[in-house]
């Protein structure tokens, strides 16, 4: 039985469809959601979404961050962005990472939430880079 | 009593008129057609930050603890009015309204001893505003010249406003917006933001409780910014639907209106012309009559 998978951005629904298995970069570690996981929502941190279909990877799409919610039989994306990993460009990434590395040095250090953000968006700028290069 | 000459010039201005105004209902109705679309792209990423939030809230709501966007910071002294509208006119009363429903409510609220601020949306709310309430007017967000709203937009008005409400300077956020009901008739709506009004947890149907990674305070402080991005992004494409229905509705009644002129002034040009030409006749005649 495969999972229902969509992937969902606040401009439009990115991708609908049946997998064997899912992926999904979750901010506390990777997830491979097969049918029947407990249902959990998550927090994403940019990085690799993995599509299987038995064990081949049908499809990998990059996320720069975002939620998702699991339940017994779907996984519900939501993401600002998902970019096949074939068009994700080296030189956009760089240019997160530098606007990015510029939050991150003007945050003030006891606001904590703030540099959190920041913490994210260079992680997500970094997967970015990452990803262009795997591609 | 206008002459043939000045009669022929009206009737050729308001033909002009005419022209513009059904091109600009043209225009209008395939702008719709686009407005009406992004909107409905957007609906499934909000109903599912709906069904995301009812399980998330429901379980947080309670704790001392629960972020400032979701409960509000606990008074209901500053009201934040956020009214949008468009950034251009001829489109009816649609910005007007606005305008209405948002003095009306700041007047309600000034009546109850509340501080007021308002945070426009749009050239024209603003414009509207500032003739009466230009004290309570905080600052302005417009996108004069910009093509289409993108979502990266919202987010920034959003920002904008998590920040004032981090920085105390509002305890209630409501956005009047006009919704789009359809292509003629759209409702000025006035929705909390801020507190986050909850959607009932019942309707996600007997489902398990979810757990949740990280924990659900950590959650709730990315979920509801973006949710609050979300709410806003509805309301300006709405409005944006909302206008061009309106203005489309605007340049067609005065498309029919301007062709009424018209024929009235041909009825007027065509009897001037009649009466001019028996005058000439019975001048003829009796010049004739007299030889």
């Amino acid at each position: 039985m495969p999972v229902d998978l969509e992937i969902v951005s606040p401009e439009k629904l990115l991708l609908s469809g049946k997998v064997d298995m899912v992926v999904i970069p979750a901010a506390e570690g990777e997830i491979g959601v097969l049918p029947q996981h407990a249902p959990m929502i998550v927090l994403l941190r940019g990085g690799t979404i993995r599509l299987y279909q038995g064990n081949r990877v049908t499809e990998q799409l990059f996320v720069s961050g975002g939620f998702a919610e699991i339940t017994t039989t779907r996984v519900t994306v939501l993401a600002n962005e998902a970019t096949p990993i074939a068009a994700v460009s080296r030189a956009e990434g760089d240019r997160r990472l530098a606007a990015a590395e510029a939050e991150y040095a003007a945050a003030d250090r006891l606001d904590v939430p703030a540099l959190d953000l920041a913490m994210d968006h260079l992680q997500s700028a970094r997967a970015m880079i990452e990803a262009a290069q795997a591609a | 009593m206008p002459s043939l000459k000045d009669l022929r010039i009206r009737i050729n201005s308001v033909k002009s008129t005419q022209k513009i105004t059904s091109a600009m209902k043209m225009v209008a109705a395939s702008k719709l057609r686009r407005a009406q679309s992004q909107a409905e792209a957007a609906r499934p990423y909000a109903e599912r930050m709906e069904r995301m939030l009812a399980s998330l809230g429901a379980s947080a709501a309670g704790s001392p603890t629960a972020p400032k966007l979701l409960v509000g910071t606990g008074a209901d002294r500053v009201h934040l009015l956020v009214p949008v509208t468009a950034d251009r006119g001829l489109a009816g009363a649609f910005n007007s309204n606005i305008g209405r429903l948002t003095r009306n409510i700041a007047r309600r609220l000034e009546a109850e001893g509340k501080t007021v601020k308002i945070l426009p949306v749009g050239r024209k709310g603003r414009d509207y505003l500032k003739r009466e309430l230009a004290s309570r007017i905080v600052a302005d967000v417009n996108f004069v010249g910009r093509k289409a709203i993108g979502f990266a937009d919202a987010e920034a008005l959003g920002l904008r406003i998590v920040g004032m409400l981090a920085a105390g300077e509002f305890d209630v956020c409501t956005v009047i917006y006009n919704r789009f009901h359809s292509v003629i008739s759209q409702l000025p709506t006035e929705m909390q933001l801020i507190p986050t009004p909850l959607p009932p947890a019942g309707e996600a149907g007997g489902q398990a409780s979810y757990e949740f990674e990280p924990d659900e305070e950590s959650m709730l402080a990315r979920l509801l910014p973006q949710n609050l991005a979300i709410q806003l992004y509805r309301a300006l494409l709405e409005n944006a639907a909302g206008f061009y229905g309106s203005q489309m509705t605007a340049m067609d009644n005065a498309t029919r209106n301007a062709g009424d002129m018209i024929k009235r002034l041909t009825q007027n040009y065509n009897r001037a012309r009649q009466a001019n030409i028996t005058k000439e006749l019975i001048e003829i005649i009796s010049g004739a009559e007299a030889v």
